[in-house]
């Protein structure tokens, strides 16, 4: 069995590099924040859901989410649902679909795009990360900029939560020792979460839009381990059936 | 030699198929009388390995199809409604995409065991030809299916593998046409790869795996000793004393590797169905665009080392053809390895340290290729893709001149087998 470990370890590795190769993602030079998506964790879930709806659907859609799926998976009652997050649509087997009319461009400079799988095209280090390195910067229309997608069109929608924070120029020996651990920002105006809540905010979100990315996650990995459990027993026969016949082979 | 019906004198309801279909002599002459080496290692799982992942390409695709949508407009919203509102569609997708890599894991494996124990030398030479037909084949089936889900990087992978036809001289810019019927990939495109992923390929794909195992019945499985089994046959049975059935003791065999090999597809499967990205690449997860390129347009990672000879090679006159040649080349030199290897013995066991070096350089430099076939372009990987390809080629060029230099071992009479 040996050469099977080694097989075994083999797509590992592989899988390893895969890993790491995913965290070259475009990020506008901005280094991007650990976060590990648990989309088990249903009051974060459903925070997020709340936010989403309250913050981001104004203009943005999840054109592949029904809200009758989403009230599902999140353990949602239909009551609740259609008089908390149901501002667009009547029938809870709609799709989450933005108010926005299609001339939005023309306010925003680019149509605000959809979200259904912005944390699988991004990923969710880049929706956590982005969602706070707004910055203030008069020389863009709406006022602000962001590290992470230099030149975005989006308004800090978010900044009564966050405040509002100005980009830390890092010069001379700090830039030198690289910008790890030096904060990019200080915040100029408090707003109504503080720091650490308003990280907990985003949080949930970026928890939210994993989920939205794709609603079949928790399903999916629960039932891995059904399969694995199944495959586990049926390798401990199929081994003992193999080495039944193979006695008589010299 | 005339055809004889029911030769094994079968009765009742088997004897009436039998008098009418051969179902005991196809039985007998490639399962339970088909004698194989008893010395098979861990190499020898991928074979069957390789049938299991077909046919989960094949069930997986027949039901992905039936949801499907072909069509610039529709695919890659018929892809996520598979993905979220097709009862277990995410499941058997993820198994259709993993299983394209699972394809090519599977056969550098299967392929590599060939080139450890000369399992392509006579008398075995037409196995490795339709062999490497499959894998030609496989090549196109995945490319087809790459572009399918129509995201930005099908798009533009398609866009770039397209346009190698643009670069045959006088008529190249018109073949591009004609083959994307467009300017530039779109629905037209999309259709036309649908009809041969789902169709003409996998037709294909399926004859020749049949012919690869009819000629494999034909002349006997090779073994890790590189001997013939079939020198030595017990007197009296004429069964080769070396070989057992096929069935039972390789199908019980098989399906213990099966196992392993299904818990590492489940794991996959199950808990990174991207795999990091490389199997399922994030700018696919937006719908193809052509004005919107991705930051690095990259091959599936089992295109990696071609698409690194190709971007390897100079150009010519401000041409991209010779690294086209190139990269095709790389594929056809497979064919001609079965008359390249001039050594007497089969197994990389007996063979001298010539061909041991040969060998393990070629597999780095395979490796490599791969890795910098993936990566944006950099004078590091190019120096590197550059060496790789010219290990990659003198691999197969010097073949004949250092498979005739080399010392051997003496073979064994009989194939070395500890019993377990």
């Amino acid at each position: 069995m040996t050469l099977t470990k080694i097989l075994a370890s083999g797509l590992l590795a592989l899988a390893g590099i895969g890993a790491s190769g995913a965290a070259l993602a475009s990020s506008g030079g901005a280094e991007l924040q650990y976060f590990r998506a648990d989309t088990g964790n249903l009051p974060s879930l459903q925070r997020g859901a709340r936010d989403f709806m309250a913050y981001c659907s104004g203009c943005h859609g999840l054109k592949y989410l029904r809200y009758n799926r989403l009230a599902q998976d999140l353990q949602i009652p239909e009551e609740l649902l259609k008089a908390n997050l149901m501002f667009t649509s009547e029938k809870p087997g709609d799709t989450i679909v933005s108010a926005l009319p299609k001339n939005a461009a023309d306010w925003f400079g680019a149509q605000p795009p959809d979200l259904s799988l912005t944390a699988r095209s991004r990923g969710a280090e880049w929706v956590y990360t982005y969602l706070q390195s707004f910055y203030l910067d008069p020389s863009r229309p709406l006022g602000v900029n962001n590290t992470v997608l230099p030149g975005a069109s989006m308004p800090h929608v978010l900044w009564e939560l966050q405040g509002l924070q100005a980009k830390v120029e890092h010069h001379g020996e700090a830039a030198a020792e690289g910008e790890h651990g030096a904060k990019p920002f200080e915040l100029v105006q408090k707003g109504k979460l503080s720091p650490e809540e308003y990280k907990k905010f985003v949080g949930d979100l970026t928890n939210f839009l994993v989920y939205a990315a794709e609603p079949g996650r928790n399903h999916r990995i629960a039932f891995g381990w059904k399969v694995l459990a199944f495959l586990s027993v049926f390798f401990v026969l199929a081994y003992a059936l193999k080495k039944e016949y193979w006695k008589d082979v010299h | 030699m005339a055809i004889v019906p029911n030769p094994y004198k079968t009765t009742g309801f088997l004897g009436w198929i039998d008098d009418r279909f051969p179902l005991t002599k196809l039985w007998k002459d490639h399962l339970s009388e088909y004698y194989a080496p008893k010395n098979f290692n861990f190499w020898y799982y991928f074979g069957s390995l390789a049938l299991l992942v077909l046919v989960n390409q094949l069930i997986t695709g027949i039901v992905l199809t039936m949801h499907y949508k072909p069509g610039a407009e529709t695919a890659f919203d018929s892809v996520e409604y598979i993905m979220r509102d097709v009862p277990w569609g995410n499941i058997i997708r993820y198994m259709h995409s993993t299983g394209a890599s699972a394809f090519f894991i599977v056969v550098f494996m299967h392929m590599y065991r060939g080139l450890l124990y000369g399992s392509y030398k006579k008398p075995r030479e037409l196995i490795w030809v339709f062999g490497a037909l499959i894998f030609l084949v496989l090549m196109a089936e995945a490319f087809c299916g790459y572009v399918l889900p129509w995201g930005n990087m099908s798009y533009w992978g398609a866009q770039v593998i397209i346009s190698l036809f643009g670069t045959i001289p006088v008529i190249g810019p018109d073949v591009v046409i004609w083959v994307q019927g467009d300017y530039s990939p779109a629905d037209a495109t999309l259709n036309r790869l649908f009809s041969l992923h789902v169709i003409a390929l996998p037709f294909v794909l399926v004859g020749l795996v049949v012919a690869h195992l009819i000629a494999l019945h034909e002349v006997g499985s090779n073994n890790p000793d590189g001997v013939e089994i079939k020198k030595h046959k017990d007197k009296a049975t004429g069964i080769p004393l070396d070989g057992i059935p096929f069935h039972p003791y390789y199908t019980v065999k098989d399906i213990v590797g099966v196992t392993v090999f299904l818990m590492i597809f489940a794991g996959i499967i199950f808990w990174a169905p991207d795999g990091g990205g490389y199997f399922l690449e994030k700018p696919n997860f937006t719908p193809a665009s052509a004005i919107n390129t991705p930051e690095h347009i990259t091959p599936a990672w089992y295109f990696g080392s071609f698409y690194a000879i190709l971007r390897a090679t100079p150009p010519l006159f401000g041409s991209a053809l010779p690294g086209v040649i190139a990269m095709f080349g790389a594929v056809l030199v497979i064919f001609f390895v079965p008359w390249l290897d001039r050594s007497p013995v089969k197994s990389i066991r007996y063979k001298g340290p010539l061909f041991k070096i040969a060998l393990t350089l070629f597999t780095i430099a395979f490796i490599a290729l791969s890795y910098y076939g993936m990566q944006p372009p950099s004078p590091l990987g190019k120096l590197v893709s550059q060496i790789g390809s010219v290990v990659y080629f003198l691999f197969f060029f010097l073949m004949p001149v250092y498979t005739k230099m080399d010392s051997y071992k003496t073979e064994p009479e009989r194939v070395t087998h500890d019993a377990h």
